[in-house]
């Protein structure tokens, strides 16, 4: 299962258990991707860090 | 029968975790994701026990306080994220429970903070009111850097940079620690080692096991009961007079503490979220 990196085009491959809305790095360009669907299978860029982003 | 509901943001190791602990349980989470959420004051909802693992601290809150409205229990409670989330609160609540804690001074001008600085003494510690994973912490180690920092501050655009939390610096042997509670139970904790004095993992500390001794098992279960309870990542540091407890966090990361435990964290929290709908 795999789809595009919305950012450098290149092909993210999504893991057998992917689930949607699941954080995934692309390899080639290391830009944060959301899986915002299985089928098919799509990514998006994950939303950036905020400020009260944490634990 | 017994359904789960999860609130996020993003999914992230830790909610996969999560998500499959649950599924071993055969528990049925239902996922909230808070950006297509709409609240009201009073919702229906097909779960009655709620774990928030909101990334974002001032969602978590106002979601935290209407999913209660709603009469769901929730892990964390408002009540406790609103303490361990802001750092003021969290510093008054262990004080308070007589939980050794660094010492804190908050001033509300550049003025007052830079007197408050000198009456604490370099160096200092100075962190956002709100805020984590280290994210704008400064070691003031004298005037010079004092002066510019608060004037620094000044320009950063939200109301709270101007609350000035300004922290005794405390020296630790090039490690902290980070203890999980989940409800009553120490269930594990890790050395978190870095030469840099902040030492969160995700900024290169190497994590390794610490056993837990009765006194800091003591010490992490009153930290806990006096910020609210739940299930919470203890950050205490090995100071000159003993344990000191400088931060608790109410959306604990745990992904780097598995494999140097060897506790199932997931585990425990979904088997303790399962508990606390038994016992509601």
């Amino acid at each position: 299962m795999s789809a595009e990196c919305p950012e450098c085009g290149s092909k993210v491959e999504l893991p057998e258990d992917a689930v949607e809305n699941e954080i995934l790095e692309c390899a080639l360009c290391g830009v944060e991707l959301e899986v915002i669907s299985l089928s098919p299978p799509t990514l998006e860029l994950a939303p950036e860090e905020k400020e009260d982003w944490g634990e | 029968m017994f359904k789960l509901g999860m609130l996020f943001s993003r999914i992230r190791v830790e909610e996969k975790l999560l998500l499959e602990e649950a599924e071993r349980r055969n528990i049925e989470i239902v996922k909230v994701d808070s950006r297509q959420s709409i609240f009201d004051l009073n919702n229906q909802y097909d779960f009655e026990v709620l774990l928030e693992r909101d990334v974002s601290h001032s969602q978590a809150i106002y979601a935290l306080a209407l999913f209660e409205n709603s009469g769901v229990k929730t892990i964390n409670s408002y009540q406790t994220a609103l303490v361990c989330g802001d750092k003021v609160a969290t510093s008054k609540a262990l004080y308070d429970a007589g939980v050794p804690t660094p010492k804190v001074k908050v001033a509300f001008t550049p003025e007052s903070a830079l007197r408050a600085i000198e009456e604490m003494g370099y160096p200092v510690v100075m962190k956002p009111v709100v805020g984590s994973w280290g994210r704008l912490l400064a070691k003031i180690n004298d005037r010079d850097a004092a002066e510019a920092l608060l004037e620094h501050k000044e320009n950063l655009g939200s109301y709270y940079h101007s609350i000035f939390y300004i922290q005794e610096y405390v020296k630790k042997p090039g490690r902290d620690i980070r203890a999980f509670v989940v409800g009553d139970e120490t269930i594990c904790a890790i050395y978190r080692e870095s030469q840099h004095w902040i030492t969160n993992t995700a900024r290169g500390a190497k994590a390794s096991n610490c056993p837990i001794t009765p006194e800091l098992n003591k010490l992490c279960l009153s930290a806990a009961e006096a910020v609210g309870g739940g299930v919470l990542a203890i950050d205490v540091m090995e100071s000159q007079n003993g344990l000191t407890v400088h931060e608790v966090n109410y959306t604990v990361e745990f992904r780097n503490s598995i494999a140097p435990t060897g506790v199932n964290i997931p585990a425990k929290i979904i088997d303790y979220a399962k508990s606390v709908y038994s016992e509601r």
